[in-house]
């Protein structure tokens, strides 16, 4: 099991929910080590059922993006599925400007995301 | 500037590193609240400022700590003007591929200038591309 400084991770029925430490993503380091410890959801931990909630998350940068593009490819390769939610409406705006709401299965709450994962 | 200080002017020349950069964009911040910017203008701008500075210091000046960037930034309430410069060589700003085509949607790069040109008003660069001035007017307030 890995350990996560920048993320929390909850396991609701075989999803990973996955919520983060900081309000504003946005300091180089941190997006680095984040991006490294949602990689290890999928390569150590063998999670292939996520949710990121974006819940409390003021601020996000495009370098923070690509970290999301590069779990989402994982996942993927995992077999898996990659849900987002709780996206601010300012944040939302980012992924439509940069069609990632095509990419990524936004939901707008946790239960809705869940109830996807069910489908 | 105080909270009653509606216009707030900033010039200076910081190292190529992005602590630096950061705290001036946290400068910035608090300069357009304390002049009553909000809401999806702040994000916008922050958003813009983020990705402009991180280009200088990284994709411009790559990271060299000998090279120095340029912040300039006038804010109002109604207008914010921010100009970034580095010491680099530039790019082609005018042939700059648009990340939201089939084949590069999915790709973890590329997206800075774009999300600077849809958030701001306007954005000029100069011929060589190491110098940028991006201008957000207020939004009309959505009545309630």
């Amino acid at each position: 099991m890995s350990t996560y400084r920048r993320i929390t991770v909850v396991d609701d029925g075989g999803i990973s929910i996955v919520r983060f430490v900081d309000k504003k993503i946005v300091d180089s380091g941190s997006i680095e080590q984040l991006g490294e410890e949602m990689n290890s959801l999928v390569t150590v931990d063998k999670r292939n059922l996520i949710l990121l909630n974006f819940d409390g998350v003021e601020f996000m940068s495009s370098a923070a993006l690509n970290k999301l593009i590069s779990l989402n490819t994982k996942v993927k390769a995992a077999a898996g599925r990659l849900k987002l939610c709780g996206l601010r409406a300012e944040i939302k705006e980012v992924f439509t400007i940069t069609r990632l709401d095509r990419v990524f299965d936004l939901r707008k709450t946790e239960a809705d995301a869940v109830a996807a994962f069910k489908l | 500037m105080t909270a009653v200080q509606m216009h707030w002017s900033y010039d200076k020349f910081l190292p190529n590193d992005l602590e630096f950069g950061h705290a001036a964009i946290e400068e910035l911040m608090t300069a357009l609240g304390a002049a009553t910017w909000e809401g999806m203008d702040l994000f916008r701008i922050q958003m813009a400022i983020e990705e402009a500075v991180v280009n200088a210091i990284e994709h411009g000046n790559k990271r060299d700590p000998n090279k120095k960037i340029r912040l300039v930034f006038d804010v109002t309430p109604e207008k914010a003007v921010m100009e970034i410069s580095d010491e680099g060589a530039g790019f082609d700003h005018r042939n700059v591929a648009d990340p939201t085509t089939e084949d590069l949607v999915d790709k973890p790069r590329g997206r800075g200038v774009m999300l600077m040109r849809e958030l701001m008003d306007e954005v000029h660069f100069n011929e060589v591309g190491n110098h940028v001035v991006m201008i957000k007017l207020r939004s009309p307030a959505i009545p309630e």
